[in-house]
């Protein structure tokens, strides 16, 4: 059987990178109430969005990540104070970038889902699927190797 | 390489059903690193964690992955697990692939697929995971409690009665604060002073507690366990070992000014005790206002004091402290009413704050416990109370916030004033009436139902000072009609504020305030009397508007919180903690700035740069207060910051892994 179905059809390849406080638990609280959301979402835990640096959200989208999430608690619910102003910031930036380097921007979302969202969760994944579904595979920034 | 391991859960069929594990166990086998990869039933059960035992033993593992449900479960029962084997219990880390995988995706292909995926994932991610002990630090067995109120008495008390060391600082000549000020307590009306004044001499005769009044603090360094701070004690011109408090000084003085005790109702001496059960009853010299201190020749108290305890020469003292903890319990102010012109506060001596008549109503007050007009020392023929002045408003200089307590207190107010003026009038604006609190909706309504209070909804829009009577107009909105009332005294219910200086204090400590000026505690819900910065703590009114009982309860637990941090010898720390590549850093600070826990420090060091010595600054992280975000990691330049257990070899790994 093959391990990888998204050599056969285009399945988008999401890295979502999640906050252990808020979002991870909100994808717990999916999972315990069978949420269903697209498979091609592939959950990296990170203790604050604050952790996530530029860098790898770069290297996700040069690994062939079709669309990159970060996801954090709501503004002002941050367990570390302010993480999630400063991920909001830092990423504000960062989505120029990706425009500069020509590459869709909207491939890349940062969104708060807080631990008891876990319908939200689904949604939020299934929404940014299908977004990206839209856009095709991303050709742009993935490696030739 | 490391050798690791891989445990597949099956829970049952919560995993099996939607995922191969067949499959995904013949796929890990293959993956780099893994020497071996099993499954079963259940591994969080005794079985499959022996399982796991006998296997690190066995195949000499250095890395851990269980692939199951989620770290949040079961994340401390594989460490545990691991640590028995004597494994690092930070190599062991688990694969979610039941709440992430198998119980969202349905599709048995896809499911199979990711949880392989996430597997790989953890694999890469443990293959760059070090070995990690967690830090120890000391614990200085003494606390420091600053403000001398009902909130830091209890406290001071509290934590005394656990047997540890407390200093109470009060920058006030006395400790007492605002309860001190207060006539009787609302619902239950027993007088203030009566509860107060034994707990005010309990904690001054306190074996374990040591008072420093009019005392201020200086300087706060250091953290959690090891604060190191430095108290001002203002000359109080009076030697406390002579004084006897017979008083003389204070009866002698020429100089009369306004007493703060009193709210400016009454007056004091230069050299005075705030009031009669000021504890410690030591009178202080106020500089500013004696004589002998501007130019005069004076000295009379000089002569008149039997103990010859009076000390001019007297300079403050520094005082050099340690601590392990801090609670922070230094009140309230009121919100200066003379910024509501339309309230004409200050214009005529009638209009009073509801402090001021809390004055009026003590018997040790300046009118003896009788309401009196201040004008003509007359008593009033009628009277009307304004709540929510410049609370629940919007306006520039009010404050948007409810101040809890002036529904309740003005209650009071008006039974106290029928009580001695059963013919007189009572008028009570009020905005909404908010009573929640044991016994309090019954006192609400026995003063409008049995006392005659008339109870008016609606804001006041203009106090006019006519002569002797004053013109209160307002609306009333539940008949809306505006009303037009000729009063003789009109008590303002001022919003409750933080301290003027609160924004000062919290910068001198490090920790934060909210819009408003009141502490900010860091959690509003599930830490309400911890601040951020671990072991500074919070109780009363410095962290928002409450009445006594709720102050005495936040003391409590603050009290309760210090006691259990200064019962450790050694304090554990966070293994997952950020750390400096020394070499790496070009000492910007710019991690500095993004650390909410203020863990981040900067310091000197010698290195050789092209052969020649050079000393050059660097951070350092000092791993007890870092707690983990992470965000340092990414405001550095030069990649010189790194986090354990998060590190960014980890997560590149793990992007590459998720990616493949």
């Amino acid at each position: 059987m093959p391990v990888n179905p998204r050599q056969h059809s285009f399945e988008p390849l999401i890295v979502a990178f999640c906050c252990n406080w808020c979002s991870y638990a909100g994808g717990d609280l999916a999972g315990a109430d069978r949420l269903s959301y697209p498979a091609g979402v592939r959950i990296i835990r990170v203790p604050c969005c604050s952790r996530v640096s530029p860098n790898l959200i770069l290297r996700a989208f040069q690994r062939g990540a079709d669309g990159v999430v970060v996801a954090g608690c709501h503004p002002g619910d941050c367990h570390y104070d302010g993480g999630n102003y400063l991920a909001r910031r830092r990423l504000t930036l960062l989505h120029r970038f990706l425009e500069f380097l020509g590459m869709e921007a909207s491939r890349f979302t940062v969104c708060w889902i807080s631990a008891s969202e876990g319908e939200r969760f689904a949604a939020v994944m299934t929404e940014i699927t299908q977004k990206i579904w839209s856009l095709g595979p991303n050709r742009k920034l993935r490696d030739t190797r | 390489m490391k050798r690791i391991g891989v445990f597949i859960c099956r829970c049952g069929t919560n995993i099996a059903a939607s995922v191969d594990i067949d499959v995904v166990v013949k796929a890990a086998g293959e993956m780099p690193g893994v020497v071996y990869a099993g499954d079963y039933g259940y591994l969080c059960s005794e079985t499959g964690q022996a399982m796991i035992r006998e296997a690190i033993a066995l195949q000499q593992l250095h890395g851990l992955v269980v692939a199951a449900c989620s770290p949040h479960l079961h994340e401390t029962t594989f460490r545990r697990t691991a640590a028995s084997a004597g494994m690092n219990p930070y190599l062991a880390e688990m694969a979610n692939i039941r709440e992430h995988c198998s119980w969202v995706h349905r599709d048995k292909q896809e499911a199979t697929a990711k949880a392989a995926a996430l597997v790989r994932t953890t694999a890469a991610r443990v293959a760059h995971s070090r070995e990690l002990e967690a830090g120890e630090i000391s614990v200085e067995p003494c606390a420091l409690v600053i403000g001398g109120g009902i909130a830091g008495i209890q406290a001071a008390l509290d934590i005394a009665e656990a047997g540890y060391q407390v200093d109470l600082v009060e920058r006030m000549p006395s400790i007492g604060g605002r309860m001190a000020q207060l006539d009787k307590t609302f619902p239950t009306l027993d007088c203030s002073s009566c509860i107060l004044t034994p707990r005010m001499v309990e904690a001054a005769s306190h074996p374990a507690i040591n008072l420093f009044t009019f005392c201020e603090v200086e300087k706060v360094e250091g953290f959690v366990g090891n604060f190191s701070v430095v108290l001002r004690k203002k000359a109080r011109s009076v030697d406390p070992g002579k004084c006897t408090a017979c008083g003389l000084c204070g009866e002698i003085c020429p100089v009369k000014v306004k007493s703060e005790f009193e709210e400016g109702l009454g007056l004091r001496s230069a050299i005075y005790t705030p009031f009669p059960q000021a504890v410690p009853a030591i009178p202080v010299l106020d500089r500013a206002s004696c004589l002998c201190f501007n130019g005069s020749a004076c000295g009379l108290c000089l002569k008149a004091c039997p103990a010859g305890a009076l000390d001019f020469e007297q300079q403050d003292e520094l005082l050099e402290q340690k601590y392990g903890a801090i609670v922070m319990a230094t009140g309230f102010n009121l919100l200066n009413m003379e910024g509501f012109g339309e309230l004409a506060y200050g214009r005529h001596l009638d209009i009073i704050t509801s402090l001021q008549l809390e004055r009026l109503l003590s018997p040790s007050g300046p009118t003896g416990g009788r309401i009196l007009k201040p004008s003509s020392k007359q008593p009033p023929q009628s009277i009307v109370f304004v709540q929510c002045a410049g609370s629940r408003d919007k306006s520039h200089s009010a404050r948007p916030y409810c101040s809890k307590i002036c529904c309740m207190y003005s209650a009071k107010h008006a039974l106290l004033f029928k009580e001695q003026y059963p013919e007189a009038w009572v008028y009570l604006f009020y905005t909404d009436i908010c009573t929640p609190g044991k016994g309090l909706e019954e006192l609400y309504l026995r003063v409008e139902e049995k006392y005659g209070v008339l109870y008016l909804r609606g804001r006041v829009s203009r106090v006019t000072p006519g002569g002797d009577m004053l013109l209160v107009e307002g609306i009333d909105t539940l008949s809306g009609h505006p009303v037009k009332i000729e009063t003789d005294m009109v008590v303002l219910a001022p919003a409750i504020t933080a301290r003027s200086d609160a924004a000062e204090v919290a910068r001198l400590l490090g920790i934060s305030t909210d819009n408003h000026g009141f502490f900010t505690e860091a959690h509003p819900k599930l830490r309400p009397v911890e601040t951020r910065l671990a072991g500074i703590f919070l109780a009363g009114a410095c962290q928002g508007p409450g009445n006594i009982p709720e102050t005495v309860i936040q003391a409590g637990a603050a009290a309760a919180k210090v006691i259990g941090l200064l019962s450790y010898d050694l304090l554990v720390g966070n293994p997952y903690v950020s750390f400096v590549n020394e070499s790496l850093c070009s000492g910007c600070l710019d991690c500095k700035e993004v650390c909410p826990y203020g863990a981040i420090m900067e310091k000197t060091i010698e290195g050789k740069i092209h052969g020649k010595n050079v000393k050059r600054r660097v951070a350092e992280v000092n791993g007890i207060l870092c707690q983990g975000c992470g965000s340092c990691t990414v405001a550095c330049r030069p990649g010189a910051l790194n986090l354990n257990g998060f590190s960014a070899e980890q997560l590149l790994a793990e992007v590459d892994a998720i990616c493949l």
